[in-house]
């Protein structure tokens, strides 16, 4: 389409093709997720054909018991987590760089997921339950109640009179580095067995991925998901200023906080099950919003989409890369994902933030 | 049919009241008033204590058929936003607060038309990131009539239009308010655009009503020396139009001895 001809569009013929365009992303998006969590369960020690892994999927009981119990069994917990992880860290990121207005934040930035891993580890290594009522979930819970902790406390700093975008980085990064600190400690008091649990769990991993695992965090992210998107336009509506959201009348106050907490609630669980994945919750958002702008109507999917997508093409790449040996998640997104990142916003034009 | 009045209304920023007391007489829709006074007078604290959007003393009475969210709208000064939205859809956000998220297409008719009426088609595909400060006021504007409010508080719409623009801007609003019988206020800063386009003033000082009334009696050389400590008369220009004419700063005020201390 030329210049002339986009001028004179009217805004809802523009708006209308820019809709349309946007179904179309989500939609290729969804069809390549679908086929990377199909490539992830094809790969492996044994590989399959992927027409035989899709077959075996939609037909389990037709083929072979090895072939459905390396696929049903074996690697769809895995795959699945990575599903789940992915898409519940993208949109914690997301929401977080909204509410916040910043660009940095995502949980691994602002040390939430720092937070989580320390409380994880506090119950690993030293048995202490925050909650002592449930002590089959005690890491999940202590790792939830440490993030909630430090999203509290982020939120309150930032509503704070003077303080700005930078101070709340600033704030982050002083946690993270607080939080391992902690942990390091924690390591250096493990038993032996602890400590190899704390080591493999801090570099992020899939393997040991369950269905109970992949259920609570699918739980997570279902309880998240309608709430998010019952707010989808006074969360829009945030990014245009406090002053602005008021002036339409959103509760600008009460809807920080609670997404601040369903935010904590997304980042501890796959933290607590997985280990700390970096980056997932910061770029995952950022490449959502160059595909599909900040209407949350579209980012919101557009982020668990991402999510999901880049954690699941990572859990490939994880076996491909040493054929034989299941590199840690964690390590892999942070190699691949940076480059990839900076790949995308030199070759985006357009300004984001 | 609207009316508005305020009874004694104030509110206060920690301990400290930026505005009280500020009582009209009941206004009614179908014109403009301005209001007016010098830079942290109150006039912001003023529209979000009307608007519902800070607490306080008083009352804000409003008579209207059906009293919703968007009956009255505060248009906040323009702070700008980095956000990754079009102007468009920044329009359809103010229109769609609290409803589906399914955007009909009748609504998408009244937005473009008011994006047409405020003369800014051309901007709907640009993203606000992209725009100057006139253009986010226009587009402001959209955003504040999309919602259909009766009353309207507007927070210097015109600060950093040209003047053309403003000219084109007050004009559009008084006779938007006009047709729609809607009540407006305007804080502006501009004394001979509010004796021009604005029916009433309203004038506040250090967060105290000092008057209302019809502009041409509210601005008078007495307002131009206690309120702006400026010294000046108003007169008739060659076309009749009344107009201020400025001869200095009134000596002790704020100007003078800023002056004083170099």
């Amino acid at each position: 389409m030329t210049v002339e001809q986009t001028k004179n569009l009217t805004g809802s013929a523009h708006y209308k093709a820019r809709s349309l365009r946007r179904i179309l992303i989500l939609s290729g998006m969804t069809i390549a997720l679908f086929l990377s969590f199909a490539v992830d369960l094809a790969t492996g020690p044994a590989n399959y054909p992927l027409r035989d892994v899709i077959f075996a999927l939609l037909n389990p009981s037709d083929v072979s018991d090895q072939l459905r119990v390396v696929i049903w069994e074996i690697r769809m917990p895995v795959a699945l987590m990575a599903l789940t992880v992915g898409a519940a860290l993208s949109t914690a990121g997301a929401q977080m760089q909204t509410i916040l207005a910043n660009p940095l934040a995502s949980p691994f930035t602002l040390g939430i997921s720092a937070a989580a891993g320390f409380g994880a580890a506090m119950a690993l290594v030293l048995g202490v339950a925050i909650l002592p009522a449930f002590v089959e979930f005690i890491i999940p819970i202590n790792a939830f109640i440490m993030a909630m902790a430090t999203a509290l406390i982020i939120h309150f700093f930032s509503r704070m009179r003077g303080v700005t975008v930078e101070t709340i980085v600033l704030l982050g990064i002083a946690l993270v580095f607080t939080f391992n600190a902690l942990l390091a400690l924690l390591q250096y008091l493990a038993s032996e067995q602890a400590l190899a649990a704390v080591v493999f769990w801090t570099m992020g991993s899939l393997v040991k991925a369950t269905w109970s695992k992949v259920a609570i965090t699918a739980i997570a992210v279902a309880i998240a998901l309608p709430l998010f998107t019952r707010q989808a336009w006074a969360l829009t509506a945030l990014r245009l200023g406090d002053a602005k959201a008021e002036s339409f009348g959103v509760n600008v106050q009460s809807l920080r906080l609670k997404t601040m907490l369903l935010v904590s609630l997304l980042a501890a669980i796959p933290v607590s099950f997985v280990g700390t994945i970096g980056f997932i919750g910061l770029v995952g958002p950022h490449i959502a919003r160059m595909l599909v702008g900040e209407d949350q109507r579209f980012f919101l999917p557009a982020s668990v989409l991402c999510g999901a997508l880049i954690l699941s093409a990572t859990s490939v790449l994880s076996k491909l890369i040493i054929p034989g040996a299941i590199l840690p998640i964690g390590v892999i997104t942070a190699l691949v994902g940076v480059p990839f990142f900076f790949s995308l916003i030199f070759a985006s034009r357009r300004k984001s933030w | 049919m609207v009316t508005l009045r305020l009874e004694d209304l104030g509110t206060r920023y920690g301990r400290t009241y930026v505005v009280s007391g500020v009582t009209t007489p009941v206004l009614t829709g179908g014109g403009l008033t301005a209001v007016i006074g010098p830079n942290a007078a109150g006039k912001s604290s003023l529209f979000k204590r009307i608007a519902g959007l800070a607490k306080g003393t008083g009352q804000v009475h409003v008579e209207t058929q059906d009293y919703n969210r968007n009956t009255i709208c505060y248009m906040p000064q323009d702070t700008g936003s980095n956000a990754v939205l079009s102007v468009y859809e920044s329009v359809i956000l103010a229109a769609k607060q609290g409803s589906s998220l399914r955007v009909r297409a009748d609504e998408l008719t009244r937005i473009d038309d008011i994006l047409a009426a405020l003369r800014i088609s051309d901007l709907a595909a640009r993203n606000l990131g992209e725009l100057s400060g006139g253009q986010r006021q226009l587009v402001a504007i959209a955003q504040t009539l999309i919602r259909d409010p009766k009353i309207l508080l507007m927070d210097e719409p015109t600060s950093a239009l040209d003047l053309h623009r403003q000219m084109e801007v007050l004009t559009f609003m008084r006779n938007i308010a006009q047709n729609r019988k809607m009540i407006v206020l305007i804080a502006i800063h501009d004394l001979n655009h509010a004796l021009h386009y604005c029916d009433h003033a309203l004038a506040i000082a250090n967060g105290k009503m000092v008057t209302f009334g019809r502009s041409e009696d509210v601005i008078n050389r007495d307002l131009l020396r206690d309120v702006y400590q400026v010294d000046g008369e108003v007169e008739h220009n060659s076309l009749g139009q009344r107009h201020i004419v400025l001869r200095g700063t009134v000596t002790g005020s704020k100007d003078t001895n800023l002056m004083a201390a170099q």
